[in-house]
């Protein structure tokens, strides 16, 4: 196996140790993984699981047993949510996550769907 | 902290103000979970020195961005981001406005000037919104037809007292906003 060449890194820069994290891959569009996308791990994934780099195991561990959205991934391992969504894209593409995106925005909101949320916040909060 | 199995619909409400409004207070005071925070990339006009990416004109910078949790039900949780409200953040409204149910301005009475900007982004992303005037105990209590007027709204928009650290209160003003927006869907 050749060996890497040696690249003279900048280190001052911010994008560079992002960039090694990520395995030099871009940003997935935006949209794609949403705040409110959630996510969690596949069966039998944990296995696959151990091989990936740090960050992206992290990740792994985080949505092992249940839903969280991406949000709060990338709240729960502080790391950068462009960098969560790279891991994400990798890791939906690896068969290794479960995928729940949020319904596209309709022409406009869906009535039954605020009515819901009033009930819920009226029973959450007595009011 | 993991949401229920059978959920299937995530939504959005956003809590906008002024820095420093109490945007961060009243998530806490509202979700389930210890707020969250977000490093969120937003690029801008860099300052006239050089810039090592390559980009002359822009940089990238991260703003944080604090964010709670309610569950609502088996199938249902919604979300509040604590969204700045300055003009130059604009990249991440641009994002987070997408699918939003509407926005919950918080206003500070003593510095009602500093809630234009606000509502200019709050009104150019189409967003339905209700006002929340954060009230604290022993200051001045303002009458909210006059906050109503002087913030130019409409008549429909209906602006609410709250006190941030408090739940009952920091709850009902999300109830008013949530009414509103199905009286807006007719």
């Amino acid at each position: 196996m050749p060996d890497e060449p040696e690249h003279e890194l900048e280190l001052t820069s911010p994008l560079v140790p992002l960039f090694v994290i990520t395995n030099g891959r871009a940003l997935p569009p935006d949209h794609e993984y949403e705040h409110t996308t959630l996510v969690m791990a596949a069966p039998e994934s944990a296995a696959a699981a151990r091989t990936l780099s740090p960050e992206a195991g992290q990740v792994m561990e985080l949505v092992a047993d249940g839903f969280l959205s991406v949000a709060e991934v990338a709240g729960h391992t502080h790391l950068p949510l462009g960098i969560v969504r790279i891991l994400l894209a990798q890791l939906e593409e690896d068969g290794l996550i479960l995928v729940r995106r949020p319904i596209p925005r309709a022409e406009r909101v869906d009535r039954e769907l605020v009515s819901a949320v009033l009930d819920g916040l009226k029973n959450r909060f007595g009011a | 902290m993991y949401l229920d199995p059978d959920v299937s619909h995530a939504v959005k409400i956003l809590i906008v103000g002024h820095f420093g409004v109490g945007k961060t207070t009243c998530i806490g005071s509202l979700s389930e979970i210890e707020p969250l925070r977000t490093e969120e990339e937003i690029t801008e006009a860099s300052e006239g020195y050089d810039d090592l990416s390559g980009t002359p004109h822009k940089k990238t910078t991260t703003v944080a961005m604090d964010f709670g949790r309610l569950t609502l039900s088996d199938t249902l949780v919604l979300y509040l981001f604590g969204t700045p409200g300055q003009e130059r953040f604009k990249e991440m409204w641009e994002e987070l406005s997408r699918g939003a149910l509407g926005a919950l301005v918080l206003v500070d009475p003593e510095r009602l000037h500093e809630s234009f900007p606000v509502l200019d982004l709050v009104e150019s992303f189409g967003l339905a919104y209700a006002i929340g005037v954060n009230h604290f105990e022993g200051t001045t209590d303002y009458p909210l037809d006059e906050i109503h007027e002087a913030l130019n709204l409409t008549a429909d928009t209906p602006v609410v007292r709250c006190d941030v650290r408090d739940e009952t209160t920091s709850a009902q003003a999300l109830i008013t906003l949530v009414t509103h927006l199905m009286s807006q869907l007719g």
